[in-house]
């Protein structure tokens, strides 16, 4: 609705106003007439014309206005049952994760305006004040608006890279849903369930592109584990100790769908190949089972496809599985000089992990420590203190 | 004859805590200083503030004015697009290969 109105007002303030005012309207009109037959066409028709009203009443408000860029806006199209034109939304999207953005003013924007949650509801996504988070909110809308960010679908040959933004934002939206860096909920199910409807509106406007798939096939087959991360006592629970009979199977068969689809493209993209490897797991019975070797070979490829020093870790974590500890390790310590390994928590805790399967504890001690400075997360720190005690003196 | 580029450097808070009355006075001031310097001019314009900046390096698009470290400004070129995709589209034939560009709107006065 908001992204339909937005293609007349052509300025997202004004859009968010006449949105609330069609609302207002449907209070105060859907009590006396009733409830229309299509109330998300009624809203959308009503916004629309009362952005269109205020453009056209006061012309001199429209000509101080820096207004959203666009082909120029076309007759009014059949407007469909849900209120709204499909191309409309990826406009929106586009706007709202435009690379001339900050990446956290991207995140925010997208929330605010394709998810519907209010400033505060973002502010609290992000742990910080509602003023700040109103303030980037402001700055971003007006850059948008100074620097005539425009909102239109990119062109054919901007798409890839365009959408490519697009899903760099909603991933970063499910990392942060999934494992909270910050207070005592391992998972934010809002940020969660954000990202995931953003997934599935993504895959609704964009059927045959792989990327698309291969994220939605990501985080679905990563949430499928959502009822078994945690044990009942808050305790932290690793892919080894996870009950899979309580993994979500619908979840999983969606998933391990759209893997298959996403990797009919050649080379794979890097979503694809992470719900590959999540698939591999999603689909073995029991963790002794597992095929480490397959995992480390899709590793392999990812970190062609996308060298990232994280990617390099967790590969260095499937080296270890399938070739023994001290193969895992080696990898681990290969990777000392990565400047953005060094503070990450996983390291030391990779580290450690592999040095207590091998007997050496006291080195182990040292590295969980080491792990338990670099985290903030209430779960992952109880785990590691857990595994701390649990080494023999 | 040469052609120079003359920049104007500034601090951006304590011209927004200026107000109405330090723009007039630079306006003023700037009209003194085209009047008297016609002959001269080529060309020049007040730029939006660097929130509004986005810069390229390489093919990488990011918010954010250029933040110089050893690169210099060597150049710069004035262009009309009728977007920021456009103006961004156009950045990136400019040559650049070991520094970036900014590409900032100019200042719409009415």
């Amino acid at each position: 609705m908001l992204a339909a109105t937005v293609r007349v007002s052509r300025d997202l303030d004004l859009a968010e106003e006449c949105v609330q005012d069609a609302y207002a309207r449907a209070l105060t009109s859907w009590a006396t007439d009733g409830v229309p037959n299509r109330p998300g066409a009624w809203l959308t028709t009503v916004a629309r014309r009362r952005a269109l009203d205020l453009l056209r009443r006061d012309s001199a408000l429209r000509r101080s206005l820096p207004l959203l860029i666009d082909e120029g806006v076309e007759p009014e199209p059949d407007i469909p049952d849900d209120g709204e034109i499909p191309d409309d939304r990826l406009r929106l999207i586009c706007t709202c994760c435009h690379p001339a953005l900050a990446p956290e003013a991207q995140i925010a924007l997208t929330l605010r305006l394709l998810c519907g949650l209010t400033t505060a509801e973002v502010a609290h996504a992000f742990l910080v004040s509602e003023s700040t988070m109103a303030a980037r909110i402001t700055r971003a809308k007006k850059k948008i608006a100074t620097a005539r960010i425009p909102y239109r679908v990119p062109p054919a040959d901007e798409l890839p890279e365009r959408v490519d933004a697009v899903l760099t934002v909603v991933h970063l939206l499910f990392t942060t849903g999934h494992a909270a860096p910050e207070g005592s909920d391992l998972v934010r199910r809002d940020l969660v369930e954000r990202a995931l409807d953003l997934g599935r509106m993504l895959r609704a406007l964009l059927p045959d592109d792989a990327d698309v798939a291969g994220l939605l096939a990501l985080m679905l087959l990563t949430d499928a584990r959502r009822a078994t991360r945690v044990a009942t006592d808050g305790r932290l629970l690793l892919l080894e100790e996870q009950d899979r009979s309580r993994w979500d199977r619908a979840s999983i068969a969606e998933g391990v769908a759209l893997v298959r689809e996403a990797l009919r493209r050649r080379p794979p993209g890097r979503f694809a190949l992470q719900a590959a490897i999540a698939a591999v797991h999603a689909e073995t019975p029991r963790w002794e089972d597992t095929d480490w070797r397959e995992v480390l070979a899709l590793y392999d490829v990812l970190a062609g496809v996308w060298p990232s020093p994280v990617v390099s870790l967790n590969r260095a974590v499937a080296v270890g599985m399938a070739h023994g500890s001290e193969a895992g390790l080696a990898a681990v310590d290969a990777l000392r000089d990565e400047p953005q390994l060094a503070s990450y928590s996983y390291t030391a805790a990779a580290r450690a992990d592999f040095l207590r399967r091998l007997g050496r504890f006291d080195e182990a001690r040292t590295s969980y420590e080491e792990a338990l400075l670099l985290t903030e997360n209430e779960v992952e720190r109880d785990f590691l203190l857990r595994r701390l005690h649990e080494l023999p003196s | 004859m040469a052609e120079y580029l003359i920049l104007i450097y500034g601090d951006e808070q304590k011209h927004a805590d200026g107000g109405q009355e330090l723009r007039d006075q630079l306006m003023q001031g700037h009209n003194k200083f085209g009047e008297n310097n016609a002959q001269a001019l080529r060309g020049g314009n007040a730029l939006q503030a660097t929130g509004t900046a986005t810069t390229i390096r390489g093919d990488v698009v990011t918010d954010g004015p250029f933040a110089e470290t050893k690169e210099a400004l060597g150049g710069y070129y004035l262009v009309e697009a009728k977007d920021l995709d456009e103006a961004i589209a156009i950045a990136k034939q400019v040559p650049h290969p070991h520094g970036g560009l900014e590409v900032r709107p100019g200042m719409v006065f009415d």
